[in-house]
């Protein structure tokens, strides 16, 4: 598709979700402060920026960016479930 | 147009479910041993599971004109106890010889435990010494990228011929690794986790449709069991032509899947 074509196709959905996102930093604002800020919006603030750094492979780099980086295995399951993203005290010595 | 979904635990889908892919097109599934949701308690429960997935699955999904097929395993869920898995593997063999038993799947890692490298490892040693293909399953969200590194290296400490490894639920950030050391690679076609339709027809747009598929893993959780069939649409709505959706949807399955010579697509 050419590129006048893409943006026909998908810019409103993608709109919508652009607008979605502004929303939700709006609910966590209005939930009240919590400080340290929790990881995981640390992380999507990170990952925003990478949205529009110039750069290409956004979907590659974000996924990475909120990836765990270290290499060693875990000595225990720390149960089943992922929360999305790094948490700060699992991240190599 | 016909396609197959290669990865779909009808286990926890109903009878609906087989009928609306039967309509879309599907001519057959291969159903992976996973976690049910909750931790089994005893061996006896995987007996009854491979039962439902060897006996069960095939009647109904063949109501519909849809060939079943599975994969065994103990998932990598419920491998944190290697006690317990160990009990659960020594029944494979007896089911290892049904007619619609493909291979060892979806083993693999979940949260990167030494534990569930063991009971991976073991999985492996056991693919090789009974020559059954594989279905590899990668972990969620941020313990993909490293867990997918793990069991590519596992792999590589045996004698398993890559091609006859598919790897699922790659993404922008591991597809590239996982083809370029010879395996197939799986996109698991999610609504929040995993890939969209949108982002299964970019990965292919940029990497092609050699060793690639795609499948619905549709099971207990969010999921659609018409995900594949929505993501051919994606690529016809981009002007793909039917032999690129049809090599991906079709043609590549039949491809992994028929080195088991127990697979069968019917007159696909």
């Amino acid at each position: 598709m050419s590129r006048t074509r893409v943006i026909d196709e998908y810019f409103l959905d993608h709109r919508a979700k652009l607008i979605d996102i502004a929303a939700f930093l709006d609910r966590v604002d209005r939930a009240g402060g919590s400080e340290p800020e929790d990881f995981r919006i640390t992380a999507f603030r990170r990952a925003l920026a990478l949205l529009d750094d110039g750069e290409t492979d956004r979907a590659r780099r974000i996924l990475e960016s909120m990836s765990d980086h270290t290499t060693t295995l875990l000595d225990t399951a720390p149960g089943k479930g992922a929360c999305g993203t790094q948490p700060p005290e699992a991240d190599d010595a | 147009m016909s396609y197959i979904d290669p990865h779909i635990h009808m286990v926890s889908r109903t009878t609906d479910d087989y009928q609306r892919m039967a309509l879309a097109g599907c001519v057959a599934i291969t159903e992976p041993a996973f976690w049910a949701g909750y931790d089994r308690s005893s061996p006896q429960g995987f007996y009854d599971y491979y039962r439902q997935l060897t006996e069960t699955e095939p009647a109904r999904a063949a109501r519909y004109g849809i060939n079943h097929h599975c994969w065994l395993c103990i998932n990598p869920k419920e491998a944190e106890d290697p006690g317990f898995a160990r009990e659960v593997m020594s029944l494979l063999p007896e089911f290892l010889e049904r007619p619609t038993v493909l291979g060892i799947g979806e083993i693999g890692l979940n949260k990167n435990s030494k534990n569930e490298m063991t009971i991976l490892q073991e999985h492996l040693a056991f693919a090789e010494q009974h020559d059954q293909l594989v279905l590899v399953h990668t972990p969620h969200l941020e313990d993909k990228h490293k867990g997918t590194l793990l069991i590519m290296d596992a792999i590589a400490d045996t004698t398993l011929d890559p091609g006859r490894v598919l790897i699922d639920h790659v993404e922008e950030h591991t597809v590239k690794a996982v083809l370029d050391r010879g395996f197939w690679a799986g996109m698991t076609l999610y609504p929040e986790t995993k890939c969209t339709p949108q982002r299964a027809a970019d990965i292919i747009e940029v990497f092609g449709t050699e060793r690639l598929w795609m499948n619905s893993a549709g099971d207990w959780g969010d999921s659609d069991p018409l995900a594949v069939p929505k993501a051919m649409v994606e690529l016809r709505r981009r002007g793909h032509d039917s032999a690129t959706i049809r090599q991906a949807t079709l043609e590549n399955p039949k491809t992994f899947l028929g080195q088991s010579p127990r697979f069968d697509p019917g007159d696909a």
